[in-house]
């Protein structure tokens, strides 16, 4: 339920300088973009641009500044640009991160900042790699509701905490952010990765969920969440602060206790 | 040419196209063709709610539900479609939470239900808890629990496949009255994948239209990238006409200067305005549902507060979003990633601080015109068989002027089921029409021309310089002068389009090919927005006209229809043609609007 709140004043004192603001400087900054389009090279490469940017921009600014004014052929993927579509996940300085959430100013830009493609996934061109491989192994977890009883007239009923218990995991964007930060992924692509579970999780610990076993017989695989090292890439990586090595911890208990 | 045949082709992946998918992949033969990834599309940033009268706070009905949604677009609504919208709301939130959709839940563990702006209870008297919804990232929920559920129905999608044309054929068709007229038919559509650079022709029984909106028109913007019309614009190319283009919605609290929505639940939750006096400024224009009245409403004293000097900041641009009254637990449990974006891109803290918020281009109102079955209209009455629209790139019209918070997620959701059901039963039993030879003629002619410009002008540049005009002049405020003047602007920006140049030639993935064609459709859409608004001498909902500042039902109580008009007859302006047609009443005889 909502809570009340008591009913705000008509008019109050503004503190000085609310809302920020003032001039916004701006600043240079060398943006390096790991390049390969093997319609042209087999070869990938590092190209510089020198770009000039302002206080609030990311680094999806700077690479549509680089797109737009000076190589119209830098491809990369993109579409919400402030955090929620999950289409521009890449490696920035190193780190897997969404370019349309990193600031530039959060960035040390006394040093070429580095973007290249995330690790583990086939490079199509440029940061765009293929994400077919991810996708097939969320698919697998049959990341969907199951319910064998009779469907209610109104809404199945779900207490304010069983709700709460897989709240985490329902904020994955699918951005492969976590999956492609994990060393495991990288050596062995076969491995469900990190995404996948994370969205097994958000069903297994569903109150209203009845396949909850049939997901931890298909981690129980191999390659599934054993293959986990807990290494802590992947909550790290989450741009949606999702606690992944948690997730998938709990699903680990869970195949061992098949207890939910 | 590569052709695919099948029963169903949806063209667009977000909310609408998915509920589309579900229903008719289970009946028929379909495909999805987006531009995206489905989980990419754009019905993941809705935040608020979905509303339906579920009744599970509060007395609420889908009858009042009408009501507020007849007035909120200031009785433009077809109102036997806001009834079907209203009534099978229930049914649509009920649905997605058996698909598993996560809804936060009430103490007794039912939907949990909160305010939103113009939903109210008894027709007006106060504002009712009817919006369903999970945090404030329902959208989300929504886009991710439909793909879910494509992936149950194992839904086939082409993924990164951009329609770039609709296949249309006309036949010498007679009606009762003995006048004779072009009967459309459908017979599929024309795509272009992003991987390989190659055309694809996919010929169908049933088209379904359910790309989204066009919100890149505009400089400030709550929209994705992508969003750049281009169903609107195939459609419109291929003879059709699009409805009440001259309604858009600025949503109020865009994040100030950067457009990023923060969703209208914040003051359905008690956030409210104030300007630069830090006065809460929406009891002068609202009195009775003041902060939770209708976004053009707020959208409008935002800007007006502004421009009479009592904007904040530095440049005094903009108002403040007040969230400080409010418990921090409340604000983490109701509005965790709002707030979270306040912190990250503009470096304000919501506990403490108030927000920098303008309002931001958000939702076409208008669009590809449908009966409330999701059939197009090739005109006034005629139905194109087999061609169907859901969502925002149609207009049913349930938004009228102006779209009420949620109803969008509830039109994808009500429409998009329509939709789909629509055109697999229609496959059932109809012939394909014949792919002309020469189908994919036009979509290669129209891509081998941008991928061999070498002219001087820059796709950014010219889309920088028509979203500037945009926003300066056919925002919240439009007048004749600002309209003309952005016509000369858009004609002109035409000219130097055909002096573009690309500098990526290649056949892989050439998004620098793509932001060309879409600019295309960008150019088309702003300047049929713009001939509509200048045609509609009123004020009412979304549009407002200084130079006629109040609603003129004699004259316009009338949606408009906007025509390609390639012979530029006279009466047509930059080869746009202007006709109306009327709208529909049930129950509810057009009252002055006030909250």
């Amino acid at each position: 339920m909502t809570a009340e709140t008591v009913e705000p004043a008509s008019k109050v004192e503004l503190a000085p300088g609310v809302g920020g603001g003032g001039e916004i400087p701006s600043f240079d900054i060398t943006l390096k973009v790991r390049r390969y389009n093997p319609e042209v090279s087999e070869e990938a490469h590092w190209d510089d641009f020198k770009l000039t940017m302002y206080g609030t921009d990311r680094v999806l600014d700077a690479l549509h500044k680089a797109k737009w004014e000076h190589d119209g052929s830098v491809s990369f993927r993109r579409s919400c640009a402030h955090g929620v579509c999950g289409s521009d996940a890449m490696r920035i300085n190193g780190r897997n991160r969404l370019a349309c959430k990193t600031l530039l100013k959060d960035l040390d830009t006394s040093k070429p900042i580095l973007v290249e493609p995330i690790k583990g996934l086939p490079v199509e061109k440029d940061l765009i790699v293929d994400m077919e491989p991810f996708f097939q192994s969320y698919r697998e977890i049959m990341p969907f509701l199951i319910n064998s009883g009779h469907e209610p007239t109104r809404e199945r009923l779900q207490s304010a905490e069983d709700r709460e218990r897989f709240d985490d995991t329902t904020k994955c964007i699918l951005c492969a952010a976590c999956t492609s930060s994990c060393p495991v992924f990288w050596t062995d692509g076969q491995y469900f990765g990190p995404a996948a579970i994370v969205n097994a999780h958000r069903f297994i610990f569903d109150s209203r969920d009845d396949a909850g076993d049939m997901r931890l017989e298909i981690l129980n695989d191999k390659e599934g969440v054993w293959r986990c090292r807990t290494v802590f890439n992947c909550t790290e990586a989450c741009p949606r602060g999702i606690q992944v090595t948690k997730a998938i911890s709990e699903v680990k208990n869970a195949v061992l206790n098949r207890k939910i | 040419m590569q052709v695919h045949k099948y029963d169903v082709v949806i063209v667009g992946a977000g909310g609408a196209g998915m509920r589309a998918a579900i229903e008719s992949g289970q009946r028929a033969r379909t495909a999805v063709l987006t531009k995206l990834y489905p989980t990419r599309s754009h019905t993941g940033a809705a935040q608020g709610g979905m509303c339906a009268a579920l009744a599970n706070v509060e007395e609420d009905n889908w009858e009042w539900h009408t009501f507020d949604t007849v007035k909120g677009g200031d009785y433009l609504v077809d109102q036997d479609a806001a009834e079907v919208m209203a009534k099978e709301a229930i049914d649509a939130v009920l649905d997605l939470e058996k698909m598993g959709l996560p809804f936060n839940r009430t103490p007794e563990g039912k939907i949990d239900q909160r305010r939103f702006g113009g939903h109210t209870r008894d027709h007006g008297k106060s504002p009712v808890r009817r919006a369903c919804y999970a945090a404030d990232r329902t959208g989300h929920m929504i886009l991710q629990t439909l793909y879910q559920n494509c992936v149950k129905h194992n839904v086939e999608f082409y993924n990164e496949y951009y329609v770039l044309d609709l296949l249309i054929v006309e036949e010498d068709a007679t009606r009762e009255d003995g006048s004779t007229y072009k009967q459309k038919r459908v017979a599929g559509v024309v795509s272009y994948d992003l991987a390989s650079g190659e055309i694809h022709v996919f010929q169908a029984k049933s088209v379904v239209f359910a790309s989204g909106g066009v919100g890149k028109v505009f400089k400030t913007t709550s929209n994705a990238h992508t969003l750049t019309g281009d169903g609107m614009g195939i459609a419109f190319r291929r003879g059709i006409p699009l409805e009440d283009m001259e309604f858009f919605q600025f949503h109020p609290t865009g994040l100030a200067g950067l457009g990023i929505l923060l969703s209208e639940a914040a003051r359905g939750e008690g956030a409210i305005l104030r300007n630069s006096d830090g006065e809460r400024f929406m009891e002068r224009y609202a009195p009775t549902i003041k902060d939770l009245a209708p976004r053009d409403i707020v959208a409008r004293s935002m800007a007006n507060e502004v421009r009479e000097g009592r904007g904040c900041g530095p440049n005094k641009d903009y108002v403040l979003l007040d969230l400080t009254h409010l418990e921090p637990a409340h604000i983490d449990a109701k509005l965790p990633d709002i707030t979270e974006f306040a912190r990250t891109y503009l470096g304000v803290e919501p506990y403490t601080d108030p927000v920098p918020v303008f309002p931001t281009a958000h939702y076409a109102m208008g669009g590809i015109p449908t009966t409330i079955k999701a059939e197009v209209l090739q005109d006034n009455d005629t139905v194109v068989p087999g061609l169907y629209a859901a969502g925002e790139v149609a207009c049913v019209s349930v938004h009228g002027s102006n779209r009420l918070g949620t109803n969008s997620l509830l039109d994808i959701n009500v429409f998009g089921k329509r939709a789909g059901i629509a055109a697999a039963e229609y496959a059932k039993t109809a012939e394909y029409v014949e792919v002309p030879e020469d189908a994919d003629q036009f979509t290669i002619d129209l891509i081998e021309q941008v991928r061999s410009a070498n002219g001087t002008e820059r796709v950014a540049q010219l889309r920088k310089e028509l979203q500037d005009t945009m926003d300066a002049n056919v925002q919240v405020f439009r007048s004749e002068q600002t309209l003309n003047e952005t016509l000369n602007v858009i004609a002109s920006l035409r000219e130097r389009y055909k002096n573009i140049g690309i500098q990526d030639r290649g056949r892989r993935f050439n998004l620098d090919l793509l932001e060309a064609v879409e600019l295309g459709f960008l150019l088309d859409m702003a300047q049929v927005m713009t001939v509509a608004a200048l045609h509609r001498e009123e004020s009412r909902g979304g549009h407002f006209r200084e130079d006629f500042p109040d609603r003129d039902d004699e004259k316009f109580m009338k949606h408009s229809m906007a025509y390609k008009d390639d012979l530029a007859t006279s009466e047509s302006v930059a080869g746009i043609r202007l006709e109306t047609k009327p709208v529909i009443f049930t129950r509810y005889e057009p009252m002055v609007r006030k909250y």
